[in-house]
């Protein structure tokens, strides 16, 4: 399994359109990919659970990906986090 | 003659029958079913029709209002086929043997209450879409077409409150204003009727019964009100006004759209001024060749505290975006003078017009002229950008300005983060000195812009109001020296 941690700096923080389009990046692997917040979690697949976790702008997340190309997956996530939030 | 107080978010006059907007309320039935099969696929068709006609809602309002105004639909999209809805509704339709259109409203509630309850208003905001996805949906299920204006002859729109899907949805040519009685100045109502330069009202208390459908009567965009079934002499007044009002809107129409070619066969880039994102509507409305002037000291105007990087870099690169390659010339921070930010904390000053203002606060601030430079070279990985320094009067200036962006991009370079590598930068020519060094100022930069009001202030040593005519020889005399 690859971990990593990332610290939201987008003002309105994990939010719709983005969220869709991170949603579209983590369906492209076969990966599961969990976003972690405290108690709360979600895979990063559902749009509906991902924004359900509020988010926010300063908010620290890790995001657990495991799976036959869990390499790649994390490194796109990574990217596809630092570009967008 | 009734008359009713609003806030008008466009000005303008409009004359009309009220139209009466109410939504279509979908009352659905929990009904027993034999094959869930059935169901789901009707589901799968009815969620296939949403994604469709949200697709042409998106494709519609990118060309009404901008990619801005038609992120929505987008996001709408997503949620539609979203995982966690999909798999809610398929389960509800399994475990209870139910109708698709019960397991969907049940869907849209339970996701609309969670949103609800959340901390954080953003996403308490977001219950609103997921019930105007439910909406549609239920509609595709339904076989009902979706909501539009039925009237032979263009009328007064009046609402409670109009969501995006349902705006985007009318045809255009039947609206001669929007009037509603809730709805925010920032809302998509408005947004809507600024590109469409038409008047509206927001917050107006016009009873929505069947007595106001078809009144005659007049909005006013200047006054802020609605006159319903108005007497002789206000409707005779209105019709004055808007009379008037529509010769000068022809008079410029008849040039919307042609290449911008003086008689001589010069062309000339006829570019919009801008003061932030709002405004991105009106300049793709009304065809402009580019941004002359992002007027950047709105965004530090606008905020309580130094706007960060991001917050910054967030707007470039929303203007760059919906410019789609055509020219932005952002100007650096105007502050100062007439226009006070609190936090600044700039002195008081007994001629602020000559005192610490614009370039000279960035220089001797570079920290907060570096933030703003770093976004602005970030947005121009994203379009067409420029940048326009103001307030110039010598070429050390310009020459310790281009060591500070030269400092930038290094710094971006070494991060790895892209930007426009041929960024032009040019300098506004607002002060007489600058005049002077014209010849070397030229040899510096990319380009220049005459700032005719300021120079006009600062060549005649007469404040910037209406005490003075534009044309003075000297006026006259000094723009040809350039």
């Amino acid at each position: 399994m690859k971990e990593f941690k990332y610290v939201i700096t987008d003002e309105v923080g994990i939010h719709a359109r983005p969220a869709g389009l991170l949603v579209q990046e983590a369906k492209k692997f076969t990966s599961t990919i969990m976003f972690v917040k405290g108690e709360k979690s979600a895979k990063a697949t559902s749009l509906m659970k991902l924004m359900g976790m509020g988010i926010v702008k300063g908010d620290e997340v890790t995001i657990q990906v495991e799976g036959d190309d869990e390499e790649a997956a994390a490194a796109a996530i990574e990217a596809f986090m630092k570009a967008n939030f | 003659m009734v008359i009713y107080e609003g806030k008008a978010v466009f000005e303008g006059i409009a004359i009309g029958k009220l139209y009466v907007y109410k939504k279509q309320e979908q009352s659905v039935k929990r009904v027993k079913i034999d094959d869930p099969e059935a169901e789901k696929k009707r589901y799968a068709d009815a969620k296939e029709t949403a994604i469709t006609q949200l697709q042409g809602l998106y494709e519609k309002a990118l060309k009404e209002v901008g990619e801005s105004g038609a992120e929505i639909f987008m996001a709408h999209q997503m949620m539609v086929d979203d995982d966690d809805y999909i798999e809610s509704v398929e389960n509800i339709i399994d475990t209870e043997s139910v109708n698709a259109e019960y397991a969907v409203a049940t869907t849209g509630d339970n996701f609309a209450k969670m949103f609800s309850e959340m901390e954080e208003e953003y996403f308490r905001g977001r219950a609103a879409d997921i019930k105007d996805i439910t909406e549609r949906i239920l509609n595709a299920l339904s076989g009902g077409g979706s909501g539009g204006i039925v009237s032979d002859e263009p009328v007064i729109v009046v609402a409670d409150d109009l969501a995006p899907s349902e705006t985007v949805q009318m045809d255009k040519e039947k609206i001669l204003s929007f009037v509603t009685v809730h709805g925010s100045a920032n809302s998509h109502t408005s947004i809507l009727a600024k590109t469409m330069s038409i008047p509206a009202l927001i917050g107006c208390p016009v009873p929505l019964t069947d007595e106001s459908q078809g009144q005659l009567a007049v909005v006013d965009g200047y006054e802020g009100k609605l006159y319903v079934d108005p007497d002789p002499e206000v409707l005779a007044e209105k019709k004055k006004l808007l009379l008037k009002e529509e010769e000068k809107k022809s008079l410029l129409e008849r040039l919307k759209g042609k290449e911008n070619i003086t008689l001589d066969g010069q062309k000339i880039n006829l570019y919009a001024n801008i003061g932030n994102t709002k405004d991105l509507g009106l300049v793709l409305q009304n065809d402009a060749g580019g941004i002359g002037l992002f007027r950047s000291e709105f965004i530090y105007l606008g905020s309580d505290h130094y706007p960060t990087e991001e917050e910054q870099f967030a707007i470039y690169k929303q203007v760059a975006q919906t410019l789609a390659g055509k020219k932005v010339i952002i100007r650096t921070l105007d502050i100062g003078a007439d226009k006070q930010a609190d936090y600044f904390e700039l002195p008081k000053e007994e001629n602020p017009a000559m005192g610490l203002r614009a370039i000279r606060i960035c220089l001797t601030r570079p920290e907060v002229f570096k933030t703003q430079l770093r976004a602005i070279l970030r947005a121009s990985a994203f379009g067409k950008v420029s940048i326009m320094f103001p307030m110039i009067i010598s070429v050390e200036e310009v020459k310790k300005i281009k060591v500070i962006v030269n400092d930038v991009k290094k710094e971006l370079e070494d991060a790895g983060i892209e930007y426009d590598k041929n960024i032009e930068l040019g300098i506004m020519i607002e002060t007489p000195a600058a005049v002077m060094v014209a010849d070397e100022l030229a040899e510096e930069v990319d380009f220049f812009s005459v700032g005719t009001n300021d120079l006009t202030q600062y060549t005649l040593a007469i404040d910037m109001t209406d005490r003075i005519s534009p044309w003075m020889s000297s006026m006259i005399r000094i723009i040809p020296q350039l």
